[in-house]
């Protein structure tokens, strides 16, 4: 599975919004692979997966609490999160299932039953 | 001297025509990148608001229980500090940028503080620490006789 990155040019960074890339880790399972995406500030109702035509994006934008007072010193970029990721042809789209928990979204992407190892009889 | 986060190399800009006075800020940020001796340090997102009553930090942290947070307060500085323990250790990872294992982080607050007067909570990711400042830190109107 490989990743396309959408990066916006520095210069013309006032026209487009930018995303901040949220880390991310996958790892296989014996039906397919898990996605984990680190999204702190981000609820259910922020959460945006599409599938097309083989590239999966992942968006998150975050809830905004009302904070008091003002910032003596900050880090957060507290801008919304995405990522696209190319998804290997092995992954059957219509079974992708999504939850998030604190702020981290796991994905799970479930191999097609025809990508899976079988065993093949010689007739 | 300006504070650089940690962010993925692929978004980190570096201009390479800038004066070469800040040189020595962009090799100590691209060392930071790498990590010191191949290690990774992880070092959560951290911010502090002030108001007239109330000091709040916030720090990300996304995946965690609030089990595993531990918090401490001294000489006018909080601590904040925790683990996160990888589930299955043996795993076929594809890819991998999350931190596991411990981290900590100890900010100094704007102003004095109760130290019995802490509320924490973990929401959404994000750690919330709110502190009321000590009577003497709070601004008061003089009245002019």
């Amino acid at each position: 599975m490989s990743q396309t990155e959408t990066t916006t040019n520095r210069t013309t960074a006032a026209a487009h919004l930018e995303y901040v890339v949220p880390a991310v880790d996958i790892h296989h399972t014996p039906d397919g692979f898990t996605l984990e995406a680190e999204m702190p500030g981000v609820r259910k109702e922020g959460v945006e997966i599409t599938y097309d035509d083989g590239k999966l994006t992942l968006t998150g934008h975050r809830a905004h609490p009302v904070q008091a007072g003002t910032a003596v010193y900050a880090e957060s970029v507290g801008q919304a999160y995405r990522r696209v990721f190319d998804l290997d042809l092995s992954v059957d789209a219509g079974k992708i299932k999504a939850t998030i928990d604190q702020g981290l979204l796991t994905v799970c992407l479930p191999k097609a039953e025809s990508s899976k190892p079988r065993k093949i009889e010689v007739g | 001297m300006s504070i650089i986060r940690y962010r993925t190399p692929e978004l980190a800009t570096w201009t390479p025509f800038d004066r070469l006075s800040p040189l020595r800020e962009l090799l100590d940020s691209a060392y930071r990148l790498t990590g010191s001796a191949g290690s990774r340090v992880w070092s959560p997102a951290l911010d502090v608001y002030e108001d007239a009553d109330e000091v709040t930090v916030k720090v990300e942290l996304a995946g965690m229980k609030k089990e595993d947070f531990e918090l401490s307060l001294a000489d006018g500085a909080l601590t904040v500090s925790g683990k996160r323990e990888l589930k299955e250790e043996n795993r076929e990872s594809f890819r991998s940028e999350r931190f596991f294992g411990s981290f900590s982080r100890a900010v100094a607050l704007p102003a004095p503080v109760k130290s019995d007067d802490v509320k924490a909570s973990y929401e959404d990711g994000i750690l919330t620490v709110v502190l009321q400042k000590a009577d003497e830190a709070k601004p008061r109107k003089i009245t002019v006789n």
